[in-house]
């Protein structure tokens, strides 16, 4: 069971995260609970200063940017 | 396996970006004489009629602009990433007043700005020990010098102004730093951004080169997607006040000899949101009315720099006080490149 979370402020890039995110963990067919949290001061406490960000089990693995399918799969262990 | 798949990947990877830089040089090439085929053969305009000079406005300038947008996008896009705001805010930090607050505004030039992640920067650097000052040079210089500003007005003006207003505008950005710094405004921040405390560091990955590319692809596509309707919206400002605003009415109200000319354009461009590939067009036109240069920065820089929305966002950190100082020391800076420039420039 991993646990996602997207730290986005509901930009354009952010709601892209969320859905690879989404279809990589669907696709895999793995056990994850996806968060999009969009408290600034939330995000600010996890160091992230560009959004989108991506935390993986308590980890920011991304900033600022998109990830690819293949990264998150990666991430996820399920490459 | 994945060494075999990065080998292989690069031959490709170079192909595509060499096919794309001279993809973007025949369309630079071309456009010019396409667009004067499309307007004065195809639609069969009349030179000098007020919508024949509209329409070839709008023609010529919406490749021009755009070209020159997606291929400077494209390559600070790729420079961007070997600059990410968690660096510059560690480079900020602890450094003394002038040259951090001259450091911020310059890395403001570089780096990515959008309204949408002014707050999470803004707590990000308080909390790192930025100073407020300095911090505040950065949200200043950022949206309005930058690499799409520079680009597009060097492409369509010529490097006095670009140049000149890339000055202009750092200048404005470190004093205005200086100055919020030196009023000691701390307390209006809002109380809860003092208490967070980051923890953790980014574990991020390393990226290799054909990341950094395909990135710098994806973000433009992003990017010159969303400010398509701005450009366009911009030339289409641009081009009726080309064909249609008689020189005269510009020069009278916009001209050296209107007191009120600069604070009047400030005050105008403050409720105008829009970024500088947007605007530029608007000012290509109005500088071609004869509006004095100074009156035309000022303009494009109370667009850029001081926008409602971006406010609004702010609020979730700052107290209305500091905005409203904010507000009032780069507007006064606007102004006085506005006159500056006015006086100093024929």
């Amino acid at each position: 069971m991993h646990v996602i979370e997207i730290l986005g402020s509901g930009c354009q890039k952010c709601q892209s995260t969320e859905k690879v995110v989404r279809e990589v963990v669907e696709s895999a067919g793995i056990a994850a609970e996806i968060t999009h949290v969009t408290d600034y001061a939330r995000i600010a406490q996890r160091g992230v200063m560009s959004t989108p960000g991506l935390v993986i089990d308590g980890t920011v693995v991304l900033a600022g940017r998109v990830p690819t399918r293949e990264q998150v799969a990666a991430w996820l262990g399920v490459a | 396996m994945t060494a075999l798949t990065v080998r292989r990947s690069h031959p490709s990877l170079a192909l595509a970006v060499a096919a794309g830089a001279i993809m973007w040089l025949a369309a630079w090439f071309l456009a010019l004489p396409a667009a004067n085929w499309a307007a004065y053969d195809a639609l069969g305009l009349a030179r000098g009629s007020q919508a024949g000079d509209s329409i070839a406005f709008f023609l010529f300038d919406v490749p021009k602009v755009l070209l020159l947008l997606t291929g400077v996008v494209t390559l600070v896009s790729f420079l961007r990433s070997f600059v990410s705001p968690e660096r510059v805010r560690r480079a900020l930090a602890g450094r003394g007043v002038l040259p951090g607050t001259m450091a911020a505004a310059g890395f403001g030039v570089v780096t990515p700005f959008c309204s949408c992640s002014a707050v999470p920067l803004f707590i990000g650097f308080v909390e790192a020990g930025v100073p407020l000052g300095v911090t505040f040079a950065f949200l200043v210089a950022s949206p309005m010098v930058n690499e799409v500003a520079i680009v597009l007005l060097w492409g369509l003006f010529g490097p006095g102004i670009a140049l000149a207003y890339m000055a202009a505008g750092l200048v404005v950005a470190v004093v205005a730093g200086l100055v919020i710094g030196r009023l000691g405004l701390e307390r209006f921040v809002e109380d809860y951004v003092w208490q967070i405390k980051a923890a953790g560091t980014i574990a991020e990955a390393r990226l290799t080169l054909e990341d950094r590319v395909r990135d710098a692809w994806r973000s433009t596509v992003d990017i010159v997607r969303r400010v398509l309707p701005y450009v366009i919206a911009g030339i289409a400002v641009g081009a009726l006040i080309h064909g249609f605003v008689p020189t005269d009415l510009v020069v009278s109200v916009g001209g050296r000899d209107n007191p009120l000319a600069v604070p009047a354009l400030v005050a105008l461009g403050v409720p105008l949101y829009s970024n500088a590939a947007g605007t530029i067009p608007i000012v290509e036109a109005l500088l071609g009315k004869g509006l004095p240069v100074g009156s035309a920065l000022a303009f494009m820089m109370a667009i850029t720099a001081l926008s409602i929305p971006e406010l609004v966002i702010l609020r979730r950190v700052m107290k209305p006080q500091l905005i409203a100082v904010f507000v009032a020391v780069v507007a006064t800076g606007i102004l006085l490149v506005g006159y500056g420039f006015n006086l100093f420039i024929a």
